[in-house]
């Protein structure tokens, strides 16, 4: 085995293991999180970064093909622009349909949340 | 023979389920429904059903979820709740049929057994061998699916026209006016008026709400419909045909009439040329197999199509397969505009 080979290994299990980590993180963060906002404001980050990650670590570990190395890039793609676009909307129809973030509350002068 | 993914994917889907029952708020149902097809397709590529995970993933979590929503916007979000005390006797046979379907699955194979009696059957060994000579295409799955068994999809694909025809009869009735909206729509700015005709007081800058969903489905429909177009005609050689790419592509429309509303959609594929198109797929796909028997084969046998058994069987199969293709896109296109028609994304939506 190359040296070559050995470090994109290497940096491709790093890459998983990291995108692994930033989607376990996503799902603590829709356990622990109060709010809506707040849960949707941690998994949009999250579920662009991790499975970008992930797929950037099977890119290190599939540069002996470049039809794989090509259809991870496509899937890269689709996600970079699905993951954002589909929070946004999710947020944007809470927020339309009423749900309010709980710091416009409080400035309005209406119920006193709990911090 | 089961390993860490199988027992993880099957222990999600049971969770899945259990939640399905004991949820009340049908939206959040419709959600986990979604999940539980998504995971259903996760086994499926685990057990190197590829044909069959695509199906699912497409129909499962994508079109189903899609027709789901639109009737919720219709009917209630949540479920009436149950009444408390116990009924007896559908309690008796609920038990009495489940403890039958359990014993049932007693005397199946067990999971990934080399030796079950799909696995050792004559015809496995058949197709597997001699499909590469006799039928040609590269995928197997496909070589049964629209030769070997060509009668069965036929019979699939009069069944989904069947039901389509059923729902356009109890649901569609007299075309609602509102679908074949003319006249002002057509104009280029009509959009952005009806999107401002609810919202009179709304600030100028609010009429583009959906701006960033517009650009993303604008950009994003073209590949959708071109993946749609290669898993159509890619089936002989990898995974996919008809029925999946049907489904693709409907749901490369479906998902430009969620965002820009119905009525752009219904101008390029309006009902009228629907019902046409569901009727054509499969009467081509019947006019293949009588095609085949004018020239002197059996019915749907593809062979005598062209010079050569093989080149006959490829064109057969792409025909057949375009024919599926379209009935599916048809149908599943035309119960998502009956469903949104009644009120869901149409132009008097709420922007």
């Amino acid at each position: 085995m190359g040296v070559t080979t050995l470090v994109l290994d290497v940096v491709g299990g790093l890459l998983l293991a990291a995108g692994s980590f930033v989607l376990l993180a996503a799902a603590v963060a829709i356990w622990r999180l109060p709010t809506f906002y707040t849960r949707i404001h941690a998994i949009s980050v999250n579920d662009t970064l991790g499975p970008g990650l992930i797929l950037l670590g099977l890119a290190c570990r599939a540069t002996h093909s470049w039809e794989i190395l090509v259809k991870l890039g496509l899937i890269l793609a689709f996600l970079l622009i699905t993951g954002p676009v589909s929070s946004h909307a999710l947020a944007k129809a809470a927020y339309r349909s009423g749900l309010e973030p709980r710091s416009y509350r409080r400035a309005k002068g209406g119920p006193p949340s709990t911090p | 023979m089961l390993n860490l993914v199988d027992v993880l994917l099957f222990f999600f889907l049971a969770v899945t389920a259990l939640g399905l029952v004991r949820l009340r708020d049908l939206f959040a149902a419709t959600m986990l429904l979604s999940l539980f097809s998504l995971l259903s397709a996760g086994l499926f590529i685990v057990m190197d059903a590829v044909d069959v995970a695509i199906t699912e993933a497409a129909v499962g979590a994508g079109i189903s979820t899609m027709l789901l929503l639109a009737t919720l916007a219709i009917t209630k979000r949540r479920e009436k709740a149950p009444r408390r005390e116990v009924e007896l006797v559908p309690l008796m046979v609920v038990l009495v049929v489940g403890g039958a379907l359990v014993w049932g699955t007693l005397e199946m194979p067990e999971y990934g057994d080399p030796d079950a009696p799909s696995q050792t059957s004559p015809m496995t060994r058949h197709f597997l061998e001699k499909s590469r000579d006799e039928v040609g295409a590269p995928n197997i799955v496909t070589s049964i699916l629209a030769s070997y068994r060509g009668y069965d999809t036929f019979g699939e694909a009069t069944v989904i026209f069947t039901a389509a025809v059923g729902a356009l009869m109890l649901l569609g009735g007299r075309r609602p006016k509102d679908a074949r909206l003319t006249g002002s729509v057509l104009q280029p700015h009509n959009r952005q008026s009806l999107a401002g005709a609810g919202a009179d007081e709304m600030q100028p800058k609010e009429l583009h709400l959906n701006r960033i969903l517009e650009v993303a489905t604008k950009s994003l429909v073209p590949f959708i419909m071109m993946f749609g177009l290669y898993v159509q005609f890619h089936g002989d050689y990898g995974p996919g045909g008809g029925f999946q790419a049907g489904v693709i592509f409907a749901t490369g429309v479906a998902l430009y009439a969620l965002v820009f509303g119905l009525t752009p959609a219904q101008r390029v594929l309006p009902p009228r040329l629907l019902e046409a198109l569901l009727a054509l797929g499969v009467f081509l796909f019947g006019a293949i197999g009588l095609w085949t028997m004018v020239l002197g084969g059996n019915f749907l046998e593809y062979g005598v199509l062209s010079d050569g058994p093989l080149h006959g069987q490829h064109l057969g199969i792409l025909l057949v397969e375009l024919a599926v293709g379209i009935t599916v896109a048809a149908v599943m296109l035309a119960l998502f505009f009956l469903f949104a028609g009644r009120g869901f994304c149409g132009p008097q939506r709420k922007r």
